[in-house]
């Protein structure tokens, strides 16, 4: 039974609701995700490009799906990372939520941007074209052309307050395109693009298992970059956020 | 160790190109302004006092 008056201090996430919080423990945890990041992909990268045999069918292109499927994952996980930060915005204004979606921003850009360039690049040989009007892809072209836009609105709104709220609203009208990039497949069949590769939810898989486990090293990895890149951005956002509250007190003394 | 991309040799080297620029671009201006930040903020801090 609880001591009467005495005040039972539980660990809560909204405790990194604080940016110094929020600073002190990310600052605290990059290196270490940093390194697993870097180990991961870097490993992952030059184990299947060098150590892993080219396909009977797609022949050595099948190296690209170590690119390819990880970007896409991330991609996708980068805005659905968005829209709870923007949900946590709306809901409860959190800033540092709002900071965090703002910063995975670029890197989901980045991600998917990679999905699309490498996408492109392997179509080409095997479908005989760089780009079709499949499902998948077009919600993809749709989802990056949301990350631009997402960008462009925190970047024109002087606001912070009023950029997060848009961005936010943005941000949940995305998700549509962000779930229909990973169910597109699922949703219409006459698209050109093959089903998921390691379908989770299944607990199948299609890719052979001397191609898995470097690609399972390059999804974990990728993960883990982007995680480590959110901290970085999220904390550089707070201290440019910081910062410009000392030279405003400092240009009012 | 399986170096031979064979007919796709372009294609393969095009793809792992591109998408290296950009992770490494990501992660490089990620990092500059992580760094400015923190040096920015301290001298901020420093000089307020």
């Amino acid at each position: 039974m609880p001591e009467i008056g005495v005040r039972h201090e539980t660990m809560s996430i909204w405790e990194y609701a604080n940016p110094r919080k929020f600073t002190a423990t990310a600052t605290r945890l990059l290196p270490w995700v940093a390194w697993a990041a870097a180990i991961l992909t870097i490993g992952g990268l030059i184990w299947g490009f060098a150590f892993t045999p080219n396909a009977d069918r797609f022949e050595s292109t099948v190296k690209i799906i170590y690119v390819h499927v990880p970007s896409a994952l991330m991609a996708i996980n980068a805005w659905l990372m968005m829209l709870a930060g923007s949900l946590i915005w709306l809901v409860r204004r959190h800033h540092v939520s709002a900071l965090a979606a703002r910063a995975a921003a670029p890197v989901g850009m980045v991600m998917t941007l990679i999905a699309l360039w490498t996408g492109a690049v392997w179509g080409q040989p095997m479908w005989g074209t760089w780009w079709a009007w499949d499902p998948r892809l077009t919600s993809f072209l749709i989802l990056f052309l949301f990350y631009l836009g997402y960008m462009a609105l925190w970047a024109a709104i002087e606001d912070p307050d009023t950029a997060a709220d848009l961005t936010s609203v943005l941000c949940l009208v995305g998700s549509v395109f962000a779930l229909l990039s990973r169910y597109a497949v699922n949703f219409w069949n006459q698209g050109l693009h093959q089903g998921t590769s390691v379908p989770v939810a299944t607990g199948g898989r299609s890719v052979a298992d001397v191609y898995f486990l470097p690609l399972v090293a390059c999804m974990v990895g990728f993960g883990l970059l982007f995680v480590a890149l959110v901290l970085a951005r999220t904390v550089t956002l707070i201290r440019t956020r910081r910062l410009a509250v000392i030279e405003m007190k400092a240009v009012r003394a | 160790m399986n170096l031979d991309l064979g007919k796709y040799t372009a294609e393969v080297l095009l793809a792992y190109a591109g998408s290296l620029v950009l992770l490494v671009g990501i992660v490089w201006i990620s990092v500059a302004q992580y760094r400015r930040a923190a040096r920015d903020l301290s001298r901020a801090e420093k000089d307020a006092k």
